[in-house]
């Protein structure tokens, strides 16, 4: 019901929602909440596990009860709190964890079974037969439990991040929020106030009390204007932030567009912030706690503070006849702003003895609320005296069990709060968290006055650190009031006392932890699930470890808080990977000739970041097979084309750049000769190989190093290494020149002959023989040319600078169709390759040394390199280490599988008799047969012997025979040709 | 966590990649025997408390850089570049 | 026979404006990296400032301006783009002209365009007009460098080209329909 003359809200902008399909309406300003109180709607959900009716129990982000779904089908968000969620024109509001409707849910049978349920049923009863807890037990719990549903479709909602940075990060702006970032601010600094409320103010939104003479809510529009008008502050709305991290970072959730019509796809729904703050005041506040009693969870029952909130604020009396219940000053206060509003109070109920309530308001002092009567809402509460209880009618009931000050930003560095007996709250342990103040409410101090000087004093200190002259503000006269608290957690009497209203947790159930021995406050939480919902526990935490700590006989302090982790509210799982959905999760890298590749209808597979084409479908050609044996034969016979663009290419100059060449490889590099080509093999400090590749020599100080499409980054990040860290005396440049150069292989014996019709100058062998390198012109673009091959056919690479990529590309593909060539793509490099038992990152896949693979003559004992004296190691140097073999079927099985592995024809194919594995295979049309590439225990010994492979995984065995692994052209009279 | 690079100033950790204890700089001599090697590829301090470790500014300057860090808190105490420490 | 034809990175992809603020690719007559010998910083910075007027810039900073400027582009080394350099003595220069995508983003909301792909201090105050940072861009290498109250430039590798203007268009949608 709304009152007049009350509230915060815009009563000339009416606003139409619906929920559960029936419309509403509500006023900007109003929250889901807010407008459906006012509408005299209080049953908004269901629990967890019983499917009790429920309300709102708070008017923030804590909220525990009114969760619902807003919008639908794929843009549906499940579990928003009503409480936060702003109402707009044409929302759409659906209740949860019901069926088949809010008001007659079948599964509140639940309820009925409660005895049974209590906790660690689950945990006893299912126990076995074991396999029906997957089949059967867990998924039809999980049906009965639960809370909103997701769509199962694809989100297709923007999601952003951001990153902020600023002198001082102000979280929260309620009084002392403002004071801080007000003082921080007109010091010069640069300042966030972040607050997740769609409106700043805090509780000067909520409460009546004045703030230098005027309302609080216009002294806290007047600090905002003042705030706002200067260029060195930045105000965040609706910015929850949810964790503390190292080095002064904080996350903080924006939701930007919950509360707007979903007109522009391209508006985010969220932005996930990360903020670099030198400093921080924390100016959190404090949440308020229930009490727990007989039947405390009926719709109708709320925290006292969200009973002020929602009738100073939003202009709801949130019942016709509300009765108080608490142990502080705040219930008085609640009772007195009701009346004011011409709100009729039922009663003011308080647990402390002698105090008197406003005048006119029927005030039971020393007495508790033990019970409460309705269906799916309130309408009678049991007041308890002594051994008296009398039943009077309410419709909501407002409690105040006193305040927890919101402690969670301050532990999420591992610090842990601390306990204080004045207030019975815990509050930050000083210093929680390096650079940050905690201040007013949620340091502790309550009194609006002393939020004010707080916050102020906090901002003076920051100032100071930070070497700012910052002038002590006036602080406006404010209430000061004192904290007045008696302990009181729980009303003790028969049936289910609530606790954690979302898991449906009662005090019972701690008890029960308590006499199973689950006396560890972490134990208790997950055997009762106390805590572990949506609100995390921020309603019920510290009274269950009250009631804890008394069941096991020990103080609060000793009894000890669970530990607060980010986020502090829910966050999205599309805000959390904001950005990275779709093209935005990793970059694409794409050679220059991508365009041209795919215009051709090849596939193309991931390498690393980078696209290659997987083969060129001819027409006709109905499988991969067909057009990779097509292209191998195309480079076996006349000229095929390939971009290997995407292999790093490392420039290394300087007068210690063959220094250092000698050091990162294997061999040596200092012996080559200018204008010549040399394959180097690198190894890790351990022995084993890193990678390899060929080095060209292309001046007496100037090096270019290839490596592996794959390890690029990691050879780069080495040299660097090796350089900065082993060999900083060296004097030496290295830059990578991979981007720089877009470079095509030319192979097959008709590449010179294709070549020499582009090149501005013709070659022949004598001036370019095999690893051989230099300049070239293309019509007149100066470029690099290499005689190297990797198919074991006359080959060369070609490279020019990148921007000619494509057009170079589309004129060597030209020509190599016109000479019976073409394309080819990385299924038949691999054919090619294969066949020449060239090894690639699937054989040097990090634990095979040089004489693994038969290299170990490439070690120089001339010098020291990376790797060498490990590499020595007699363990590495073993006869009967698995070593580099090829293998070719002889049986009926013709299919060899990369990843099977290798046994002695006797023996049983047991991981004990296990002597090796195959690495790869492919289909070589070239040679008639299937190929393989593996590694077999005392290997090269073994060529002409046969071994069985066995494929576990998919239950094949094949017999093949151990050859060496260069199958073709093992002269390799070819390349020179 | 952020760290100061001595080039480039405070950066988020992400734009760094670790490689452990700092014990890398001090490579021993190729003749320096079996328990100097294997100490120096295979073992590393782990203390809680103040560690002297590597970290390269990946994807920012490409420096190697000497960080004093806290294991415990994750403070970082000081960087220095590891072409100088290591001269 | 057709002449080779020169293809920029961006090509067919800008310039685009969304909201206040125009992506546009800058095509740098040369980029050439400048890596001073040991020993040889004065003496290449001066040879530079002989030949561009520009001379070798600290870390984080750039000299020159848009015609020839001299960048900060990491340890010990420096990228002059513009012009086409002579050999200096004393210094590595490669040519880099193919090797980077260069854009411009220009307008009142460009800032807020940024801090959504990188993650360093942009505050006015703090990067300055000339400043520049190598930093992700997102998850690509970058450099981030502001030319203008308004305006930066930003470089990442050719090939990611395709993946800056993404996602680029991208911030300055979620900018512009914030309004």
């Amino acid at each position: 019901m709304r009152v007049q003359g009350r509230g915060l809200i815009d009563r000339n902008t009416p606003v139409s929602f619906t929920f559960d399909g029936v419309a509403h309406e509500g006023f900007a300003g109003d929250t889901v909440a807010s407008a459906l109180l006012a509408g005299g709607v209080r049953l908004m959900g269901r629990s967890f596990k019983y499917h009790r009716p429920r309300g709102p129990l708070t008017a923030g982000s804590e909220e525990p009860n009114a969760l619902v779904t807003i919008g639908r089908g794929a843009a549906a968000d499940p579990n928003t709190r009503a409480t936060v969620q702003e109402v707009f024109e044409g929302l759409e509001v659906s209740s949860q964890n019901r069926w088949p409707s809010l008001g007659f849910d079948l599964m509140s049978v639940n309820d009925l079974f409660a005895p049974f349920l209590a906790a660690g049923f689950y945990y006893k009863t299912f126990m076995w037969p074991r396999a029906f807890w997957e089949k059967l037990y867990e998924p039809v719990i999980r049906r009965a439990a639960g809370l909103g549903a997701l769509s199962g479709q694809p989100n297709e909602d923007r999601y952003e991040r951001a990153w902020a940075h600023c002198d001082v990060l102000v979280i929260g702006s309620g009084p002392a929020g403002l004071m801080a970032a007000l003082t921080a601010a007109r010091a010069g600094l640069d300042v966030i106030l972040a607050e997740e409320d769609a409106r700043m103010g805090g509780r000067c939104l909520a409460e009546r009390e004045e703030v230098g003479g005027r309302p609080a809510h216009v002294w806290a529009g007047e600090v905002l204007a003042e705030l706002g008008a200067m260029p060195n502050v930045r105000l965040m709305t609706r910015t929850t932030v949810t964790g503390a991290y190292d080095g002064g970072t904080y996350g903080a959730l924006e939701r930007v567009s919950h509360h707007l019509p979903a007109t522009d796809p391209r508006r985010p729904r969220e932005c996930f912030w990360r903020i670099a703050a030198r400093r921080t005041i924390l100016c959190a506040g404090a949440l308020e706690r229930p009490v727990a009693f007989r039947n405390n969870d009926r719709p109708g029952v709320m925290t006292a503070g969200a009973v002020r909130a929602y009738l100073n604020r939003w202009g709801v009396a949130t019942g016709k006849s509300v009765a108080v219940f608490g142990n502080t000053d705040d219930a008085h206060r609640t009772a007195r702003d009701l009346a004011d509003a011409g709100v009729h109070v039922a009663a003011l109920i308080d647990t402390r003895e002698g105090v008197t309530g406003p005048a006119g308001i029927p005030t039971f002092s020393g007495s508790v609320v033990c019970n409460t009567g309705g269906g799916k809402a309130l309408d009678s509460i049991t007041i308890r005296r002594g051994g008296r209880e009398d039943r009077i009618a309410a419709d909501c009931l407002a409690i105040s069990g006193g305040w927890n000050p919101t402690v969670h930003l301050t532990c999420h560095m591992n610090a842990r709060p601390r306990w204080r007996d004045d207030i019975l709250s815990f509050v930050p342990a000083p210093d929680a968290v390096p650079g940050m103040e905690a201040a007013g409410a949620c340091n502790g101090a309550f009194s609006t006055a002393a939020c004010l000087r707080e916050g102020a004093e906090a901002a003076l200190r920051v100032a100071e650190a930070l070497g700012a002259k910052a002038a002590a503000p006036e602080l406006p006269p404010a209430e000061d009031d004192p904290y007045r608290i008696a302990a009181l957690w729980h009303v003790p009497g028969k049936g289910r006392a609530w606790l954690d209203f979302q898991n449906d947790v009662t005090v019972k159930d701690v008890h029960q932890a308590a006499v199973e021995n689950f006396r560890s406050v972490e134990h208790m939480k997950r055997y009762t699930t106390q805590g572990m919902a949506t609100d995390q526990g921020k309603n019920s935490n510290v009274a269950a470890l009250a009631i804890l700590a008394d069941a096991t006989g020990r103080g609060i302090p000793e009894t000890g808080t669970t530990t607060f982790r980010p986020p502090y509210v829910p966050v999205s799982i599309a805000a959390m990977g904001a950005g990275a959905q779709g093209k935005g999760f990793a970059p694409q890298r794409l050679t220059t000739s991508h365009k041209a590749t795919t215009e051709r209808g090849a596939p193309m597979i991931e390498a690393g970041l980078w696209y290659r084409p997987s083969y060129f479908p001819a027409p006709g050609e109905t499988t991969w097979r067909q057009s990779c044996d097509r292209e191998v034969a195309m480079v076996r016979t006349a000229v095929g084309i390939c971009d290997v663009s995407t292999l790093g290419k490392i420039d290394i100059q300087g007068p210690d750049a063959a220094a250092m060449l000698d050091f990162v490889y294997t061999n040596s590099f200092s012996t080559l000769a200018e204008g010549r080509v040399r394959y180097g093999l690198m190894l890790r400090e351990d022995g084993h190989v890193m990678d390899d590749g060929t080095t060209a020599r292309l001046g007496d100080q100037h090096f270019v190093m290839t490596t592996t499409t794959a390890a690029a980054g990691q050879v780069m990040k080495h040299l660097e290494f090796v350089h900065q860290c082993l060999r900083p005396d060296w004097d030496l440049s290295m830059i990578s020149v991979t981007e720089q150069w877009a470079q095509f292989a030319v192979a097959g014996p008709k590449s010179r002959e294709l070549l020499n019709g582009l090149l501005d100058q013709p070659i022949d062998d004598a001036t370019w023989p095999f690893m051989s390198c230099g300049k070239i012109a293309v019509q007149g673009v100066e470029g690099r040319l290499f005689r190297i091959s990797f198919s074991g056919e006359h080959a060369y690479e070609i490279a020019v600078p990148a921007r000619f990529g494509d057009s170079l590309f589309r004129l060597l593909v030209a020509r190599a169709e016109g000479m019976g060539g073409g394309l080819y793509g990385m299924e038949a490099l691999n054919v090619l390759r294969i066949e020449k038992g060239h090894i690639t990152h699937a054989e040097i896949h990090g634990r095979t040394t040089a004489f693994d693979i038969g290299m170990q003559r490439m070690v120089s004992q001339k010098k020291d390199c990376i790797g060498k004296t490990m590499s020595e190691r007699p363990g590495l140097m073993d006869g009967g280490r698995e070593r580099l073999v090829g293998l070719r079927p002889v049986g009926a099985v013709q299919q060899l599988i990369a990843g099977a592995h290798l046994f002695g024809m006797d023996d049983a194919p047991v991981r004990v008799n296990d002597q090796g594995y195959i690495t790869s295979t492919c289909w070589s049309p070239t040679l008639g047969g299937t190929l393989a590439l593996g590694f077999l225990k005392r290997g090269p010994e073994r060529y002409g012997e046969t071994v069985k492979m066995v494929d576990h995984v998919r239950g094949i065995t094949a017999v093949c025979e151990v050859v060496n692994p260069v199958f073709f052209d093992p002269e390799g009279g070819r390349v020179r040709g | 966590m952020r760290i100061t690079c001595p080039i480039c100033g405070a950066r988020d950790s992400r734009e760094f990649s670790y490689r452990g204890a700092a014990l890398a700089l001090d490579r021993p001599d190729p003749d320096a025997g079996e328990d100097a090697w294997a100490e120096y590829v295979h073992l590393r301090e782990n203390p809680a408390g103040v560690l002297r470790e590597l970290w390269y500014h990946e994807a920012g300057c490409s420096a190697w850089i000497v960080v004093q860090r806290n294991t415990t808190t994750h403070e970082v105490l000081g960087a220095e570049l590891a072409a100088e420490v290591a001269r | 026979m057709a002449d080779l034809i020169a293809t920029s990175a961006c090509a067919g992809r800008l310039p685009k404006t969304i909201g206040d603020v125009t992506l546009t690719e800058i095509v740098f007559g040369a980029i050439t990296s400048v890596a001073p010998l040991k020993g040889q910083e004065e003496a290449v910075s001066d040879a530079l400032k002989a030949q561009i007027g520009a001379a070798l810039p600290k870390p984080n900073r750039s000299t020159g301006k848009a015609a020839a400027r001299a960048v900060f582009f990491g340890r010990g080394q420096t990228m002059v783009l513009g012009p086409r350099l002579a050999h200096i003595e004393g210094a590595v220069m490669t040519d880099q002209t193919d090797a980077w995508a260069a854009v411009e983003l220009d307008g009142p909301s460009a800032r807020d365009v940024l801090v959504r792909l990188v993650s360093v201090d942009l505050r006015p105050d703090v990067f300055k007009q000339g400043h520049a940072a190598r930093t992700p861009i997102i998850h690509m290498p970058g450099l981030v460098l502001r030319t203008g109250a308004d305006r930066y430039l930003l470089m990442t590798f050719r090939s990611m080209a395709g993946t800056l203007v993404h996602d680029l268009e991208t911030a300055m949608e979620g900018v512009a329909a914030r309004g």
